[in-house]
């Protein structure tokens, strides 16, 4: 489904991918831990095509597509999304009605009709019960005001409602307490499944205790070091980062 | 310089012996005494503080002639988009300042409610307007009011007795007409409420001049006690037009007044908003949004004049710039030294679209009183780029997401217009005004 290949990527004038190579199958859940600074969320970003970046090399197919040829809105509508790190307020602009906009502009892009509001709902009260969310969130301004763990679920919920093929989270468990965690965790579970490939990016590993990745891997200074099963994980939890800095 | 102001006191002179045989006294005196102090205050520089960013030459540099009487000239089409969505009470429609009674329709109204237009309502010995004309609006100090003044003919009258309430809005259309270049009208409307009673007024401005023109408005605005006013100005002049307007509010005891600026069209735009809270436990809102591109100037002044204890006050403008476009924004708050108890608030906010606009924007608060509570706060800013990728990233194409945006801003003003579709419509109208929007 994905398949990235000796990318480079700088931002201002730091190179901060130096050749990162990664395959992800669909079907597949893939982690990708690291310590500060080694790229972690940049990657997210470059995939979800942020122009802050640019791509000084490498290759990176999405369902055999180009994806760094398309802009941010074609990716999103060919069904890659990317939960934020730091989910951006929108004062002025009606989650429900930016949710169903954003819905209604995937399902166009797909040749399918545009869901009324009835289904809408229907289709967002179910979401959101997975997720533990109150309602009354739908009614405020996207991201405005939310708490820091209300941010974090509000985007699995979006994850939830636009079913995305490709899912990247940007350290989704940062900022989040245990009982969120689960909570989010759950969506995420519950959005696991053939047709889709899910890109866990965190610094902990935590979060991985509640949602099991099928491979793992390391990511420092700009490359992946080490890939494996979700065993490495644990092991690096216990050893910490600097004991593959060393390897390497 | 001076040959201009001659040819304005030639021009009033002229207008004021042609106007009305039957003219009071009281209101010859009154335009006279306004031509003297326009004189001698001329118009107002960039030396002066009130004007420091806000340069006239636009209009100080042209002979404006004032416009003829464009009654004959206006066509029923050029009226259809100005109406207001649903039913009003009355409309009042005025070409060039004159009032057009047969484009007029005053059916609406409760029993007892007076409208008029000022021509025709000053001519008759009318105490209520002798008592209110220019009370509010003072030539001594303001060149442009003198101005007015001093051309005072015609204009819109409107007086709601007390305890009378007019649910639906009334509407006065002020439509700039005609194809002479050059040309000048100076609007006025007068509004007396009695106490306890109750109106909407939409005042809009409009124009369809390719060539330079001057709109010089002012009104009066007489909330009495337990009045609720809900004003509205909407300023949408062609991009030929130099409009300065000024608005003075006086609210009596436990009055509510709102005030809405929509500013949308023009190349060279004066808002003056001044209200004096003339009485204990009054309210006044003041909403702003503007709009400017090209290389416009749009200039917003308010004073809310706290001179009386246990009033509070709200105000909230927002301005969004695009191309060249300069704004200015001064937001004064008076609070007398026996106004205790004042709670005022203003907040102000600019959406820059563009590298080359810019806004000088000064919060002004003079407070002589000592129990009291005061805010403001100023937020200028370009577009959130991490917002339009966010969007982005959910699907909503890059115009998309700048109009969104946009649109979010400025409902934080038109979604506080209660009156029908009127705030979807000045939206629809403000998105057509954007760079990059077929016009």
């Amino acid at each position: 489904m994905l398949r990235i290949e000796n990318l480079h990527v700088r931002a201002g004038n730091r190179d901060i991918l130096r050749g990162v190579n990664l395959s992800i199958d669909i079907g597949q859940v893939h982690a990708i831990m690291g310590p500060n600074g080694s790229g972690k969320s940049t990657l997210a970003r470059v995939l979800a095509g942020h122009p802050e970046y640019a791509v000084t090399g490498g290759t990176v197919a999405y369902r055999g597509q180009d994806l760094l040829a398309m802009d941010p809105e074609m990716r999103a509508r060919e069904g890659v999304f990317m939960a934020f790190q730091y989910p951006v307020e929108i004062p002025g602009v009606n989650n429900a009605y930016f949710l169903k906009s954003a819905l209604n502009a995937l399902r166009k892009h797909r040749g399918e009709e545009e869901l009324d509001a009835m289904d809408f709902m229907t289709l967002v009260r179910d979401r959101m019960k997975w997720l533990d969310m109150d309602e009354t969130l739908l009614n405020r301004a996207v991201n405005e005001g939310f708490s820091g763990g209300e941010k974090k679920r509000n985007e699995i919920f979006q994850m939830a409602v636009l079913e995305p093929a490709l899912a990247i989270l940007d350290e989704t468990d940062s900022g989040l307490d245990i009982d969120a965690l689960r909570i989010v965790a759950r969506g995420v579970n519950a959005m696991r499944g053939p047709d889709r490939a899910i890109l866990l990016v965190t610094h902990y590993q935590r979060l991985l205790n509640y949602i099991v990745p099928d491979v793992v891997h390391v990511l420092t200074d700009g490359r992946i070091v080490r890939s494996g099963g979700k065993e490495l994980a644990l092991e690096l939890e216990e050893k910490g980062y600097v004991w593959l800095e060393q390897a390497v | 310089m001076a040959t201009m102001l001659d040819s304005y006191v030639a021009e009033a002179e002229r207008a004021a012996s042609a106007g009305r045989q039957g003219d009071p006294t009281w209101l010859m005196e009154t335009r006279r005494h306004a031509l003297e102090r326009f004189t001698a205050l001329g118009f107002p520089t960039t030396r002066e503080e009130e004007w420091r960013f806000t340069s006239l030459a636009p209009i100080a540099e042209r002979r404006f002639v004032l416009a003829k009487n464009g009654a004959s000239a206006l066509r029923p089409q050029d009226l259809d988009p100005l109406r207001l969505p649903g039913t009003t009470a009355a409309t009042l429609v005025f070409a060039n300042g004159r009032y057009v009674p047969a484009a007029s329709d005053i059916r609406g109204l409760p029993p007892g409610v007076r409208i008029d237009s000022l021509g025709v309502a000053m001519s008759q010995p009318a105490s209520a307007i002798e008592k209110h004309l220019t009370r509010a609006a003072s030539a001594d100090r303001h060149a442009f009011t003198a101005l007015n003044t001093a051309f005072l003919l015609d204009g819109a009258f409107l007086s709601v007795p007390d305890g009378i309430q007019v649910e639906t809005p009334i509407q006065f259309v002020f439509l700039a007409i005609g194809d002479e270049p050059e040309t000048v009208a100076h609007p006025r409307v007068l509004v007396v409420m009695g106490a306890g009673s109750k109106a909407s007024i939409v005042e809009s401005y409009s124009g369809a001049h390719a060539s330079p023109y001057f709109t010089n408005t002012v009104t009066e605005l007489f909330a009495g006690e337990d009045a609720t006013l809900n004003h509205y100005k909407l300023q949408q002049e062609s991009a030929a037009c130099a409009h300065i307007g000024a608005m003075y509010v006086r609210a009596a005891r436990n009055s509510t007044v709102t005030c809405h600026s929509i500013s949308l069209g023009g190349s060279l735009v004066r808002n003056e908003v001044i209200v004096v809270m003339d009485g204990e436990g009054a309210e006044c809102t003041l909403n702003g949004l503007y709009f400017g591109d090209g290389r416009t100037l749009v200039d917003n002044h308010t004073t809310i004049d706290h001179a009386r204890p246990h009033c509070t006050s709200r105000e909230v403008y927002k301005g969004i710039l695009a191309d060249h476009a300069r704004a200015v924004f001064n937001g004064k708050i008076i609070v007398r030294p026996d106004a205790q108890k004042t709670d005022a608030k203003q907040t102000n906010k600019a959406l820059l679209l563009s590298e080359d606009a810019q806004i000088n924007t000064k919060p002004e608060l003079e407070i002589f009183a000592n129990d009291v509570k005061c805010t403001h706060g100023a937020a200028i800013g370009q577009m959130d780029e991490e917002a339009i990728f966010y969007l982005r990233a959910r699907g909503f194409g890059e115009h998309e997401a700048r109009r969104m945006l946009i649109q979010a801003f400025a409902g934080d003003v038109l979604s506080r217009i209660p009156i029908g579709t009127l705030g979807a419509r000045l939206d629809q109208e403000l998105m057509r005004r954007l760079p990059g929007e077929h016009r």
